[in-house]
């Protein structure tokens, strides 16, 4: 280390591909795991979730429409560029999360590698997931996965790298469009990433990354009628039948959280991609 | 029957003379008490009358089922899984389902003279349609008991345990089967409750239950109104909740498992556009626009209840239309040839005119065909508005009844974006020799099923319901398996 | 010769060049050239076989009864073209059919005479001395049928011939090659000068369904015949199979009843070959009823080609009228 003073990072949400402060203009403090100040992140409001959700469904024709191998490319794109910011990534996580850097580098090659993962799931799913139905008639039927739309997403709380990109990952393989709530405590490593998916080829608008409050904005997510999905696994504790009553209201699709949270680690399979897919039958006769 | 066939519109010489199915094929019990492991057994709740909606006939009083009851039907559902369905061979599960669906075939005839009597649809569709699909239904799943490794679900996929379902009137036997098969083919074993109006077939399903020796408690049916349906949905003891039904009865389910560890499927109402574009084929557009929502009087959830017609042919292809809804016979359900029959029940005849009477008011204009309707029961002649705006409430809301809201569309991105604009998502239409634009269109549609120059067509194989308000999961096919299982990794 | 084809040239052929009559309004400009007859015939909305198959199984499914189906049993008997066209047809056979077609069943006089006997041209005056004057038409197939392979001076001779012999109604076969090779015009032309030399004669066109084989093809070969001004379009020849079946005769009927619609001409539908029973003419009326409508369910408008269906017909009637089923040897060999 010089003695050269640090140029210290802004950090801010990430919206519709840029980087704006809260428009309600209020910080946050976060702090690492014993206390000492990190940063002062943005507290994201629900009129900047209202933003995100406009930003995710202007997105969403572009990113669900794209090739899945175009898809594909994009987020192994994330993995690359991820991958050359890994000691920042380290760094944060360690600090946000009490890690040692030998874990925290575990969690963020782990983290990099769930992007690669995902990234070779997109041309996969329609042959997994969807297929020829055998009717009892002339008639030609498939069905294929589509995504549901937007997604709201409220992050894990603990795990601030591999959880968020655990949940995050899925969600846009598949084609949806997100509004990502972070973890309230370890926002970093999300904005970071914000960073790295602003550099990787990823539309503006297909991830919105709020730092703030699942517990002020999951409501809001939760009711809002142009959000199709939610993901609660990062609800706070007690919270999430409540939102899941709200998100009722639109017939949401509902993930819901595990207590405690999940080991990150595990092979997730089609777990966390299958719930935010649609299945779409068509029909056509056979005739000449 | 007391029901006199409507007379014809104008004189014609080739007047088909009554052709009433018989109706002495059912044996109709002065009243019906629950089906709780295996036995029929008295209901504590207050008995209700369900009548013929033909005719307004009183067919029989049914039991009411209350919270202890369905206590009962839900013990004996997880003492059946515990002990006998959960651990038995799937081969034999297997076995069981094929009996059944050998055993609706036998007795086809039966159930469809019933649904009819209890539903008012057509003898036509529910001899070709509801009963043969139902059977196909339970054939369909038989198979798959002792294939569930190689669903492509994932690992050791393992049944849920007891699922309490909820079924509609639309097509009581039909919605059945499409909840007890997967259901039990997946190792669960059911509580199901039939819709209030239309209980009958399910009781005779329950005899098909003891022909077949299924093992008592496998299979529970507890009749009632929505408090019954509730006392299912809210069971502490239930592990799957189906429900097909209104949005709105969806949603209050929704809330009502929210946070619990009950796994939810939804197949809800629709408002599904029907696009024909100019290069259609015409007669069978029209055919497939009649289908869409004449079907079953419009009782439908997936009805084509929007027509999207191109504006460079809407005078064809309505006048088309019109000179086709001409010749649709409306009457006694039971007559071989009746094409359209009663409204289920005078509640739902009631919404169907409020909703056309404030379609006339809002500007759209109504042509009904003559037609005369018989003096008693619930009727309502098939209905086309056209001149129908975006905005007017039939073109939002579902009527859930024979009527057709016309609107036009210039170009393809108009008649998608005016297709998706709607809460719900179920179904839609597209007619169109162009096979690329079939396509993308389907592609661009967000409906869970996209029915390209046909319409209203059914299968076992093919998975269907619904984006956005109209529920989801999947009912059919290998994806209609993974509402039932553990950990079954699909949409 | 007027019509041959000009798939480089489409305007060769303009109007002034033509001399056969035009087709009847709004239509009267579609036949100005090869490529104008071409662009009307293919612009035609096209046909959904599995969606045509499914409606005449919908159809298939009318339970006509009792009134119904003492009524629609005598319609058809009314409106059966009986037919004989054999190798081996003498005039023996075919007196023995225009008896037949007269009386159909000795035991009930109330039975309607059919509507025609079919026969070959140079049986036409056979068949026309057996009829007198019954009322009872007397058509005649020609054109070099059934294959249609020979020459046009050939099958106006041969129709002119049938006509000479007593013929009222003439039966021509339509060239399916030049319309299987998008030679439009030349199958127009032909039908054209057939209706010339058909005199008074009426005209009915076979399609010969089975070797057009799309539903698209049949429609736009019945509206190919319309135009032309054939008074009838038929299905078959009775020798290729399959001959009339369900949807070709919807498709044609659609056609027919579209014609009226915009030109105000009533033209009629014959399907021939292959309807064999009382079930299927019953069927076949039913879609007369609902699709044309009831305006064509007269033997003006509608006919069978048949010669088996007659018998079955008779067998139904009877077991109508008396009660209990019968056989074989209480109908006539024709």
């Amino acid at each position: 280390m010089s003695d050269r003073l640090a140029v210290r990072k802004t950090y801010k949400l990430y919206v519709n591909g840029a980087f704006p402060r809260s428009e309600s203009g209020r910080t946050y403090e976060v702090a690492d795991t014993r206390g000492h100040f990190l940063a002062n992140a943005a507290w994201a409001s629900r009129k900047d979730a209202r933003d995100a959700v406009v930003a995710a469904r202007g997105a969403f024709a572009k990113w669900s429409g794209m090739t899945a191998y175009n898809r594909g490319q994009v987020l192994y794109r994330v993995a690359e560029v991820m991958e050359g910011r890994h000691a920042q990534f380290c760094d944060e996580v360690a600090a946000g999360e009490g890690l040692s850097s030998s874990r925290a580098r575990a969690a963020v090659d782990a983290a990099v590698d769930r992007w690669v993962w995902y990234a070779g799931w997109t041309d996969k799913l329609a042959a997994v997931l969807g297929g020829a139905n055998p009717v009892a008639g002339p008639y030609f039927d498939f069905s294929m996965p589509e995504p549901t739309g937007v997604v709201a997403v409220l992050a894990p709380q603990e795990s601030s790298l591999l959880g968020l990109v655990s949940v995050l990952a899925p969600v846009l393989a598949t084609g949806n469009t997100t509004v990502l709530v972070t973890s309230k405590e370890r926002p970093l490593p999300a904005v970071t990433l914000a960073e790295v998916l602003a550099t990787s080829d990823v539309p503006g608008g297909v991830v919105n990354l709020l730092t703030g409050d699942s517990a002020e904005l999951g409501p809001w997510l939760a009711e809002h009628a142009d959000v199709d999905g939610i993901d609660l696994t990062g609800a706070p504790p007690g919270r999430a039948m409540e939102f899941e009553r709200e998100a009722a209201g639109t017939v949401k699709r509902v993930v819901r959280p595990q207590v405690p949270e999940q080991d990150w680690t595990a092979d997730p399979g089609l777990s966390r991609m299958t719930p935010f897919l649609e299945t779409k039958t068509v029909w056509h006769p056979i005739g000449v | 029957m007391t029901t006199a066939p409507p007379s014809p519109a104008k004189p014609n010489l080739f007047e088909y003379a009554p052709a009433p199915e018989s109706r002495s094929i059912v044996d109709i019990k002065p009243s019906y008490g629950l089906f709780i492991d295996g036995e029929f057994v008295d209901g504590t709740g207050e008995a209700f009358k369900t009548v013929n909606p033909a005719t307004e006939e009183v067919l029989t009083e049914v039991s009411s089922g209350s919270v202890a009851d369905v206590d009962r039907a839900v013990a004996a559902a997880r003492r059946a899984f515990t002990r006998v369905w959960g651990p038995m061979r799937p081969a034999d599960r297997g076995k069981y389902l094929f009996r059944i669906a050998r055993l609706l075939q036998e007795r086809a005839r039966e159930f469809a003279v019933l649904e009819s009597l209890d539903n008012g649809k057509p003898i036509r569709e529910s001899r070709d349609v509801d009963i043969p699909l139902a059977a196909a239904h339970f054939f369909y799943h038989a198979g798959w008991a002792d294939k569930l490794d190689f669903a492509g679900l994932g690992p050791n996929p393992r049944p849920l345990g007891v699922a309490g379902q909820v079924i509609p009137w639309n097509f009581p036997m039909l919605m059945l089967a499409w909840k007890v098969a997967p259901a039990l083919a997946t190792g669960n074993t059911v509580v199901l409750k039939p819709a209030e109006t239309t209980p009958l077939t399910a009781l005779l399903f329950a005899e098909i239950c003891q022909q077949a020796d299924l093992p008592p408690g496998v299979v529970n049916i507890v009749t009632g109104a929505g408090e019954t349906g509730r006392a299912v949905v809210e069971h502490g003891d239930v592990d799957k909740v189906a429900f097909t039904g209104s949005t709105e009865v969806g949603k209050s389910i929704a809330r009502a498992v929210a946070g619990t560890r009950k796994s939810l499927t939804l197949e809800l109402g629709g408002k599904a556009a029907n696009i024909v574009f100019d290069d259609a084929p015409i007669d069978q557009a029209v055919e497939g626009i009649v289908q869409g929502i004449f079907f079953n009087q419009g009782h439908v959830c997936c009805a084509g209840s929007r027509l999207l017609v191109q504006e460079n042919i809407h005078d064809e292809v309505i006048a088309s239309l019109q000179r086709r809804i001409g010749t649709l016979r409306v009457g006694d359900p039971l007559d071989k040839n009746t094409d359209i029959g009663a409204i289920n029940s005078a509640e739902q005849l009631a919404r169907i005119r409020e909703l056309s009477d404030i379609g006339e008011a809002e500007g759209a204009v109504r042509w009904q065909p003559e037609c005369v309707l018989p003096d008693r029961g619930f009727w309502f002649p098939p209905t086309v508005f056209t001149d129908v705006s975006p905005a007017h409430r039939i073109a939002r809301d579902e009527v859930f009844g024979p009527v057709l809201s016309v609107l036009t569309f210039r170009t393809p991105d108009e008649a998608v974006a005016k297709a998706n604009n709607t809460t719900y998502g179920l179904s839609a239409g597209i007619w169109t020799e162009k096979g690329s634009r079939i396509l993308k269109i389907a592609n661009q549609l967000r409906a869970g099923v996209v029915w390209a120059n046909t319409f209203n067509k059914f299968d076992p194989t093919s998975p269907f319901g619904g984006y956005k308000q109209s529920g989801y999961g999947r009912e059919g096919g290998r994806h209609g398996l993974t509402g039932y299982l553990k950990g079954a990794t699909h949409s | 010769m007027a019509g041959m084809t000009h798939v480089l040239d489409p305007d060769a052929l303009s109007d002034g060049a033509r001399l056969l009559p035009a087709p009847v309004d709004p239509f009267s400009d579609v036949t100005r050239s090869d490529a104008a007859f071409r662009a009307f015939l293919h612009g035609l909305p096209g046909v959904d076989q599995v969606g045509a198959e499914s409606r005449v199984a919908m159809l298939g499914t009318r339970s006509i009864k009792t009134t119904a189906k003492a009524w629609a049993i005598d319609t058809a008997i009314s409106m059966v073209d009986l037919t004989t066209l054999e190798g081996s047809d003498t005039p023996g056979k075919v007196r023995s059919l225009a008896a037949k077609a007269r009386r159909p069943d000795p035991g009930d006089l109330n039975t309607p005479p059919v509507a025609a006997v079919c026969v070959y041209g140079d049986l036409a005056g056979v068949a026309r001395q057996a009829l007198g004057n019954s009322g009872i038409h007397v058509a005649a197939v020609a054109t070099a049928f059934p294959s249609g392979r020979a020459s046009r001076a050939i099958k106006i001779a041969d129709v002119k011939d049938a006509v000479a012999n007593g013929a009222d109604e003439i039966d021509m076969v339509i060239d399916r090659g030049a319309f299987l090779a998008g030679r439009y015009l030349d199958v127009y032309d032909e039908i054209v000068a057939v209706k010339e030399a058909c005199g008074t004669a009426h005209l009915k066109v076979i399609l010969e369904t089975g070797e057009l084989v799309t539903l698209d093809n049949v429609r736009r070969a019945s509206w190919l015949a319309m135009l032309a001004g054939g008074d009838f379009i038929k299905t078959s020849t009775g020798k290729i199979a399959p001959a009339a079946t369900l949807p070709v005769c919807l498709v044609m009927l659609e056609a027919v009843r579209d014609f009226r619609a915009q030109t105000g001409t009533q033209i009629g539908v014959k399907p021939a070959g292959g309807i064999r029973t009382t079930q299927d003419a019953m069927k076949h009326l039913v879609l007369v009823n609902e699709t044309a409508g009831p305006d064509w369910l007269s033997p003006h408008w509608f006919r069978f080609g048949a010669s088996s269906l007659l018998n079955d017909l008779l067998l139904q009637r009877q077991k109508l009228r008396t009660g209990h089923y019968s056989g074989p040897d209480y109908v006539t060999v024709d």
